[in-house]
């Protein structure tokens, strides 16, 4: 379990957690042309915390910020709650919304080559974060730019300011939006799969760049990502996505030892073992359901291994089984843990 | 950089050269300009004089080299009725087309490129139909039928403005609305299109995500880019502003450019239509080199592709 030691030596998972959560969303909802993609999400982030979201495509993790930030479509209907300071963002007034953007919460995407608008310099690009969030003008935003670039190991940060997006690399680009991102200083970083469109040396690289800039500045980071790996090196804690609804909440090294929801377990059955021989991985089976036709109970009992007949009459609700771990599963509160902990050594070890 | 223009320029110079010979066959074999020109009363004698003079009895390849031979000299030949240097019958009737594809021009991109813009930014709402309805609508009537659907309507039945002619400004009303409709249609299509592929664009959510008011995301981030495919079709227009008025000023009898055209091609005048098609493709030619110009101001992506073999 190499890479995870840093996970599960580094940190101690507070017995309480902090009085007054950063940010808070309860019970969000968002539908697309009356398609509910996201069916009542709760969650809570931490002052300075490490959150992993983890799911598929299509299971809400991006939906959820998008909509948090309101940067979905106006052909989106978001419900529900979201309030950062106690402050409540949805439906806020566009002014505040633009100050708490970039300003307090900043969101960095998948492929930076596109997230860059492609026919402005980067300098300008930087630069009215920097003037909107902190009023800096004239020269100064060139010598704070170039301060933020070397912050994020950006080579010849200098000459980067005249440059084109198109000029930079896929992962020089990743780094000027995560310096566009901190340009802001905000309170939490919102990075959707950061390193998913990069060349898998720069992934590790990039992700390296988001712990430091944590450790050092504070800020809590949500790392959105299809990739289990990904997360649990980076995250503190992880929240597993199905279908627009959480499936499970752990430490990152609690979710590795011992996964609650069959879908978290199915997930890292189908991860590649971290050491020892390579095997056989076991991909989950069936679909994810199409979210114009979900079934009646858990999303997910179609697919599940261990599905009872419950399962296919109510939606299991988020449940509690040990401190500072959630699991929306009916059989994992019926079978004893254990059970899925065997099933889950043998890919691990 | 140097290589990128000298293409350029060749390139274009072959284009007019083959728009010309064109010109000149499809003219040759088209008619007698003898008989248009002297009428078919004329004698046989008559006739045969009249080609003798015009050099209309040689050989059509003898009669194509004495043309580009004329050309290279700076001479465009002379009117057939009258005998006026064709060139400067066609330059004294540009200012009175340019009185009208001028303005039209500046009412297409007045009311075009805004109603392509609101329509884009408010998708799919009252406004975004309004403007597009408007849109098929004016482009999908021919200028003639609209221009006179408006003299009936605003000359002959309310008696505001004349259905034709030149005089005062009233008489620039018509034909300038009747011109620019189409083109402010066509406009606001093409940009509406093109604002709705930026705004999909990731860069658009990332500068909103950036906490950029939106009023300034559309400024500052959208429209730069909605310009780069616009300036196609706006360059169009203005490779247009010569030649592109044919129809309307033969419906309200405007002394242009294309009036000329319509009675010089009726009557065979070989080389007053031939001036005007080297004009026309040379103006034609000239505002696309602007738009490939413009493209490397506007894209920087394509100024680096362009001139970088050369640095």
């Amino acid at each position: 379990m190499g890479n995870l030691a840093g996970c599960a030596t580094g940190y101690v998972f507070p017995a309480a957690p902090a009085p007054q959560p950063l940010l808070v969303i309860e019970g969000m909802t968002v539908d697309f042309n009356g398609v509910r993609v996201l069916r009542g999400i709760d969650l809570t982030l931490a002052r300075g915390e490490a959150l992993g979201i983890v799911g598929e495509s299509g299971s809400g993790k991006s939906v959820t910020w998008l909509a948090a930030l309101g940067l979905l479509p106006r052909s989106a209907t978001v419900s529900g709650s979201v309030r950062l300071d106690g402050e409540e963002m949805l439906g806020a007034a566009a002014s505040r919304l633009d100050r708490i953007r970039g300003g307090r919460v900043a969101m960095i995407f998948q492929d930076p080559s596109s997230a860059l608008n492609p026919v402005l310099r980067i300098g300008r690009q930087i630069g009215e974060v920097l003037a909107r969030h902190h009023g800096v003008s004239g020269s100064n935003i060139r010598a704070e730019a170039k301060r933020l670039f070397d912050l994020v190991g950006l080579p010849d940060a200098a000459r980067r300011f005249d440059a084109y997006p198109h000029e930079l690399s896929g992962g020089q680009n990743q780094r000027v939006m995560i310096a566009m991102a901190l340009a802001g200083k905000p309170d939490v970083l919102v990075a959707d799969e950061p390193t998913t469109a990069l060349d898998a040396t720069i992934q590790a690289q990039i992700l390296d760049l988001l712990t430091t800039i944590r450790r050092e500045t504070g800020m809590a980071l949500v790392l959105i990502s299809h990739d289990l790996g990904v997360v649990s090196e980076t995250c503190d804690r992880i929240i597993v996505m199905y279908t627009g609804s959480v499936v499970e909440t752990a430490p990152a090294d609690a979710i590795f030892a011992s996964p609650r929801h069959p879908y978290t377990q199915g997930l890292l059955a189908a991860l590649p073992p971290f050491e020892g021989a390579l095997h056989r991985l076991v991909p989950i089976e069936g679909q994810v359901p199409d979210p114009t036709n979900l079934p009646p109970g858990c999303a997910f009992a179609p697919r599940c291994p261990k599905r009872l007949a419950v399962c296919e009459e109510a939606v299991p609700p988020l449940a509690q089984p040990e401190n500072g771990r959630f699991s929306a599963c009916i059989a994992a509160t019926v079978q004893p843990a254990r059970l899925s902990l065997k099933l889950n050594t043998s890919v691990l070890a | 950089m140097f290589r990128f223009f000298a293409i350029r320029v060749l390139r274009a110079v072959l284009t007019v050269a083959l728009v010309v010979t064109f010109a000149f066959i499809v003219l040759r074999l088209s008619g007698d300009p003898a008989r248009s020109i002297m009428g078919d009363d004329a004698s046989p004698e008559a006739m045969t004089a009249f080609r003798r003079e015009w050099g209309l009895d040689q050989p059509l390849w003898m009669q194509y080299f004495h043309y580009f031979a004329a050309i290279f000299e700076g001479e465009l030949g002379r009117s057939m009725r009258g005998g006026v240097p064709a060139l400067d019958l066609v330059l004294e009737r540009i200012p009175a087309t340019l009185m009208l594809t001028l303005p039209a021009f500046l009412m297409k991109l007045a009311i075009g490129i805004p109603a392509g813009v609101y329509a884009a930014l408010y998708r799919d709402s009252v406004i975004d139909r309004a403007v597009m309805v408007t849109a098929v609508a004016g482009y999908t009537v021919p200028s003639f039928v609209l221009g006179l659907v408006l003299v009936q309507l605003l000359a002959i039945w309310v008696a505001w403005l004349p259905t034709g002619g030149t005089g005062g400004l009233q008489h620039l009303i018509l034909p300038i609305i009747t011109l620019g409709v189409g083109g402010a249609a066509v406009l606001a299509r093409f940009v509406r299109s093109a604002m709705l592929e930026v705004l999909g664009q990731p860069y658009i959510r990332a500068a909103s995500a950036k906490g950029i008011p939106w009023a300034s995301v559309v400024r500052g981030h959208a429209l730069p880019n909605a310009a780069i495919p616009t300036v196609t079709i706006v360059g169009f227009m203005v490779g247009n502003l010569i030649a592109g008025s044919v129809v309307v000023e033969s419906v309200f009898s405007w002394p242009g450019v294309g009036n000329l055209l319509v009675v010089s091609v009726a009557a065979r005048d070989l080389a007053v239509v031939q001036s005007i098609l080297l004009l026309v493709a040379a103006a034609m030619v000239f505002s696309n080199l602007i738009v490939d110009f413009l493209y490397g101001v506007l894209d920087p992506r394509l100024a680096n592709g362009n001139t970088g073999g050369d640095h």
